[in-house]
């Protein structure tokens, strides 16, 4: 086995201030990012703060900023980076930092209660749901997210604005609706619930320029843009600059 | 002592896995104002690690399926020691269950005919595990999380509040439940974030904060498996049951080292996996136990059709229950016939085409594609057994889950113990978790109304010692007690490592005597450095304290584990005794219980030989007559001793 | 355009006052930027050459090859194209290059066009330049509103697009005939004329408003087995996009510059037979 002294650059501080600091670490083969935090926290810095939990790339907890890049830091191997070059590991830069290289990530749970939730439809029972493999193939794509945030980390729409936050949900949250919308038992629209209209006027889909940097460092690779967002927007299309479905329901509100 | 913030509930649910959040979501439906507290973020709880699937006999597959059997084969694989009630209560109501999560948003892979697919798992006689590809826990977890996002939207519209009537506090952690008299009075917490203590008053306290984990080297189980449930228990006065009984997943990771006992899922075997030694023999074959002789297949030929026509041939005996398999691993790589890194192979691409692997198994694809760069499609992977899982937990009455002898206090889920006998079945925590944090969620619920006018109060001297015992890592400098010279404190990280490394070597998947008496010794100066256990900084996001505030519990149950396996004199499931390799009749009926020497819940005593934990035998209620009768008579004499027999 | 020199906000974005507290507006260390400016550097390629042709009203037709930059021909001005794509609809009024009339249809498809859209706000706008690199713009609404709000129209511009690509189909038949208008002939002209032919219908099939028309809007592909068949087939082209977006701009501008060359008398078209 083959090991070396690694050099990193660790963001620690707070809210009120913080640093790079400069690390140096035993690094061995076949480890990750998370394993050298892990050897710097057990060996050099026992408060350094970091949120992790499955190691494995399954709970989303360890997203960081690695060489500037949003990354899960227990899916990102050592091998990939030059036993000479120095990694620098941040918080996430563009959630509230609390503490080294833990953020706040209370903004996307916001978004999270802003999206209307499953809607069952009537007087089906349990057992009693039929749906096709190639009707819920879709939507279930969009449930392998394991909410890692990292795409709404890299969204530069609230990431270089903050003024933005509350106007757009952030890719997480446009591709919950677009998953809702595409589900083949939702009844939202029986309940007066226009999705497709929603995530224009509600969620901010107009923000997003698809300029696919969310499905860049999406860990479980789900292509966010083609299958979830631009699919979103041309479904507002349908519904907000198709004339045809205009005229149509003007007119249906005039007659009532 | 510095004033404490309080906040009063109905109910408190301590962990946010799938056992928690179906409490909650069961206990604020009734009406109850509920709290959910976890250690990590909302949505991230261990429960996500769930590859395999949720077992439940909705006979979507195989139409010969229902409750019966799946009755029958939970208690098979758990070998008769399982709480019977619990497995009838569980087999009965899971499928329900399952349903409920359809209308809750739950995506399911279907079946030809648009119902929820099942799929084969060791141990289960027909297809029976509801899954999503090989992520079937997160869809659990986040259709849970989901729900409770509608309900607080609900609240919201009615109240103005998202969280008026269920909230999550998370990246909290308990240290202490309260009590007042015999009965709970809410729990005394810490916020991770500031390190801020706070007291969540309430009558009922759900305990549903998983397993134990940690306290081994190598396992599945993540940071927070801290064994915080079974402690918190233990010092609120409630026992333990049958601690020793551990699963070893037989199939964990063993290579590269950091990534060492991440599981790699039974799905890889019920879909076609095969396990092959370093000849290329596939070694099950030679490991089949008597008592599943007539149910598993002879030759590879005939395994190889049970895939296809699963009703005229038998299974492999790679799906036998994990405990065999994890011994048969152990026993192939002891006898030299391992592969180069400790373990053993597991191959599915000879099975299947590349194509239909990263279809059913993406996970595993991408898992050991970026994990130990292994293209699981065109070379074998190499696994080897990994600490799953803890049969073991807090002693529950099968239908309230309620702890015994603690008034108001509930547990559900992989803490609470008797469901799955002496080895789990793969699908059945999932289920499990659903079932039983349903009824814990319903009967806290219920409990807290029935209280309603006569809440239990906190004691300000309870908290003020919960306090005192929480910041101690802080002032752990200075002499030790009857000595003059100080000395530094103690490293947790060195400890937790010296805990796991005794855990694993001494009380692992093979058991003897001298061993787990060497583990006693071991536990107690652990025990004894671990009161000066210190740390620098502050508290706010401090992971160093947090680690040294988990010792105590890691601490705790270790040594209900090492004091039980010593204690049952056989092997049954999950323990297994190198001295004691057979398993007695005898020893089926009883159950080991654990409980805190201390009644008051102090932690004084430290002496290595009687410990903090006082052990009793205790005679389990016989199976009721019609469940027993769900067997063949020549398949109970093999398990039960014969006065049971003819009562 | 888009280079790591350009001068960066030094508040707001991940400057802002709760977040961690990093000088660098990025601290990305491979090379970022080599992206963003190819694309760039090849779309101003593109402008530069298609804007010379467009304006050029010469050299765009030698029988029996016209270039896709004016086809169909829509002005009184326009050559004779016999049999060709050629139709006198605007008169003698239309005093300037008659490609200016139908450029507008394939420019507004491959504008609105979602690849395109990406490729130009991170090349020419910076907006972002890169993934976690900092935008140097103090506002962003993205496409919220007024003129980028526009960019919801690409369906009506596939439309077009697919009677455009309908006359270059037209236009490729017609290559199967010699300088004298003879069927059942073939030239090196002919070939390019297929390729960009193929690329520029795998490119417009590929769009995602296609997609969605034919079977994305659907909510249950199980009660439409041949749309939910189109769906994926246009699925599969979608992944490739960008590719087609770059491979039929590149064979658009060679099919011209191929009738260019044969027009100008710079080069001859061999003939096969």
């Amino acid at each position: 086995m083959s090991s070396y002294e690694a050099r990193f650059k660790v963001w620690r501080g707070d809210v009120k201030g913080g640093d790079l600091e400069d690390f140096k670490v035993e690094v061995n083969d076949g480890e990750v990012i998370l394993d050298i935090i892990h050897r710097i926290q057990a060996t050099q810095a026992s408060d350094l703060a970091v949120r992790w939990n499955c190691k494995a790339g399954k709970c989303g907890s360890c997203s960081a900023e690695i060489n500037g890049r949003p990354r899960l830091m227990c899916m990102t191997r050592m091998s990939v980076f030059t036993p000479e070059e120095t990694i620098t590991v941040t918080p996430l830069r563009a959630f509230p930092v609390v503490r080294d290289l833990v953020t706040d990530v209370g903004f996307n749970y916001q978004k999270a209660r802003e999206v209307p939730s499953f809607v069952p439809p009537e007087g089906v029972g349990l057992g009693e749901y039929r749906m096709m493999q190639e009707d819920v193939d879709r939507s279930q794509e969009f449930r392998k997210c394991i909410e890692c945030f990292l795409c709404q980390d890299t969204c530069h729409v609230v990431r270089d604005h903050e003024e933005n936050k509350t106007a757009f949900a952030g890719p997480r949250f446009l591709m919950r609706v677009a998953e809702l919308d595409m589900h083949p038992l939702d009844a939202a629209a029986e309940s007066g619930l226009d999705r497709k209209k929603t995530a224009q006027d509600e969620h901010g889909l107009g923000y997003c320029n698809i300029t696919k940097c969310c499905t860049e460092v999406c860990p479980e690779g789900i292509h966010i843009t083609d299958n979830a967002l631009i699919p979103l927007k041309e479904r507002a299309v349908d519904r907000k600059y198709d004339p045809l479905v205009w005229l149509g329901s003007k007119i249906r509100r005039r007659s009532s | 002592m510095s004033v404490v913030e309080r906040q009063e509930w109905d109910v408190v649910v301590v962990g946010a896995g799938g056992a928690g959040l179906r409490a909650a979501i069961e206990a604020r439906e009734r009406g109850a104002r509920t709290a959910v507290i976890c250690k990590s973020l909302f949505g991230k709880a261990h429960t996500v690690m769930a590859e395999g699937g949720i077992a439940a006999a909705m006979a979507n597959v195989n139409e010969h399926d229902n409750w019966q059997v799946h009755f029958r084969d939970t208690l098979r694989g758990g070998k008769f020691l399982n709480q019977w009630r619990m497995s009838e209560l569980h087999a009965k109501e899971a499928p329900d269950r399952v349903w409920e999560l359809e209308t809750w948003g739950a995506l399911f892979d279907r079946t030809k005919d648009g119902r929820i697919s099942q799929r084969n798992f060791g141990g289960h006689e027909y297809p029976r595990l509801a899954h999503v590809g090989d992520r079937t826990g997160l869809e659990l977890i986040r259709t849970l999380q989901q729900k409770i996002v509608s309900l607080q939207q609900e609240d919201y519209k009615e109240t103005g509040d998202y969280e008026s009537r269920l909230k999550v506090y998370q990246e909290c952690t308990v240290t202490r439940v309260l009590k007042d008299g015999s009965r709970v009075s809410g729990v005394f917490a810490y916020e991770r974030e500031t390190g801020r203590f706070m007291v969540l008053e309430a009558p009922s306290v759900v305990i549903a904060t998983g397993g134990i984990g940690k306290s081994f080297k190598v396992t599945s189980n993540s940071w927070e498996y801290t064994g915080d449930g079974h402690a918190l228990a233990l010092l609120a006065g409630a026992p333990l049951l049958n601690m020793e009984f551990v699963q070893f997943h037989p199939t964990g990771m063993v290579w590269p080292p950091s990534v060492k006992g991440i599981l790699v899922t039974e799905s890889v075997r019920g879909d076609g996996g095969v396990l092959r030694n370093s000849d290329g023999k596939r070694f099950m074959f030679d490991y089949i136990p008597d008592v599943f002789k007539e149910k598993y297949a002879e030759s590879e030929a005939e395994g190889d059709r049970w895939y296809e026509d699963p009703d005229h041939n038998r299974r492999p005996p790679e799906l036998l229950p994990r405990d065999e398999v994890a011994r048969a691993i152990n026993s192939e790589v002891k006898a030299g016939r391992g592969s180069p890194h400790g373990g053993v192979f597991l191959d599915v691409s000879t099975r299947m085409p590349a194509e239909v692997i990263r279809r059913r198994l993406p996970s595993m694809y991408h898992q050991f594609k970026e994990l130990a760069d292994v293209d699981i499609t065109a070379e074998a992977m190499e696994v080897g057994p990994t600490c799953h899982y803890v049969m073991g937990g807090i002693a529950v009455d099968s239908d309230t889950a309620a702890a015994r002898g603690v008034e108001g206090l509930f547990a559900a889920g992989e803490v609470a113990g008797g469901m799955h006998g002496s080895n789990r079945l793969g699908g059945n925590s999932l289920s499990d978790l659903l079932v039983f944090g349903r009824r814990a969620g319903w009967h806290a619920a219920d409990h807290a109304a029935d209280l309603a006018d006569s809440r239990p109060l906190v004691d300000d001297a309870e908290v003020d010692l919960a306090a005192a015992e929480a910041l101690r890592p802080f002032s752990a400098e200075g002499p030790e007690p009857g000595k003059e010279n100080g000395r530094p404190p103690e490293n947790p990280y060195t400890l937790h490592q010296e805990l796991q490394q005794t855990m694993n070597d001494l009380v692992g998947i093979i058991r003897r005597e001298g061993e787990m008496e060497q583990a006693l010794e071991k536990l107690a100066d652990l025990r004894v450095r671990a009161r000066r256990a210190g740390v620098e900084g502050h508290r706010q996001f401090n992971p160093g304290w947090h680690l040294a505030l988990d010792l105590r519990n890691m601490l705790l149950v270790s040594e209900c584990v090492a004091r039980a396996a010593l204690e049952r004199t056989e092997s049954r499931g999950g323990h297994t005794r190198e001295d004691h390799p057979g398993m007695s009749r005898d020893w089926r009926r009883i159950n080991l219980i654990c409980q805190l020497t201390d009644p008051t819940g102090g932690l004084g005593a430290t002496d290595p030989v009687s410990g903090q934990i006082t052990l009793t035998r205790e005679t389990t209620e016989p199976i009721r007559a019609d469940l027993l009768a769900l067997f063949e008579k020549e398949e109970l004499v093999k398990y039960l001793a014969e006065e049971e027999l003819y009562e | 355009m888009a280079t790591g020199t350009e001068p960066q906000p030094k508040s707001g974005g991940v400057h802002t006052g709760t977040r961690a507290a990093i000088d660098a507006p990025h601290l990305r260390t491979d090379r970022w930027w080599l992206a963003p400016a190819g694309t760039a550097a090849g779309l101003l390629a593109f402008v530069v050459y298609s804007t010379w042709r467009a304006f050029a009203d010469s050299n765009y037709y030698s029988a029996p090859y016209v270039s896709p930059f004016y086809s169909p021909c829509l002005a009184e001005r326009c050559s004779t194209m016999h049999a060709g794509p050629n139709a006198d609809l605007f008169g003698s009024w239309w005093g300037i290059s008659p490609a200016i009339i139908i450029l507008i249809f394939p420019l507004g498809f491959r504008l609105t066009c979602y690849y395109y859209r990406k490729a130009y706000y991170r090349g020419f706008w910076a907006s972002p330049p890169a993934c976690a690199v900092a935008e140097p713009h103090k506002k962003y609404t993205g496409e919220t509103r007024f003129p980028l709000i526009l960019q919801n129209v690409h369906r009506y511009f596939f439309y077009a697009a697919l009677l455009v690509a309908g006359t270059l189909t037209y236009d490729t038949v017609l290559t199967f005939r010699d300088e004298h208008y003879h069927w059942g002939h073939m030239g090196l002209g002919t070939l390019v004329f297929v390729a960009n032919i193929v690329l520029i219908w795998a490119y417009t099939l590929s769009c995602h408003s296609c997609r969605h028309i034919v079977g994305g809007k659907l909510k249950h592909f199980s009660k439409h087995p041949v749309r939910y068949k189109a769906w994926k087939f246009v699925g599969q082209l979608n992944n490739r996009h960008m590719q087609l977006a770059w491979a039929s701009l590149i064979s658009v501008a060679a099919a011209d510059f191929y009738v260019y060359l044969v027009a100008s008398g710079a080069f001859n078209d061999p003939r096969f037979f």
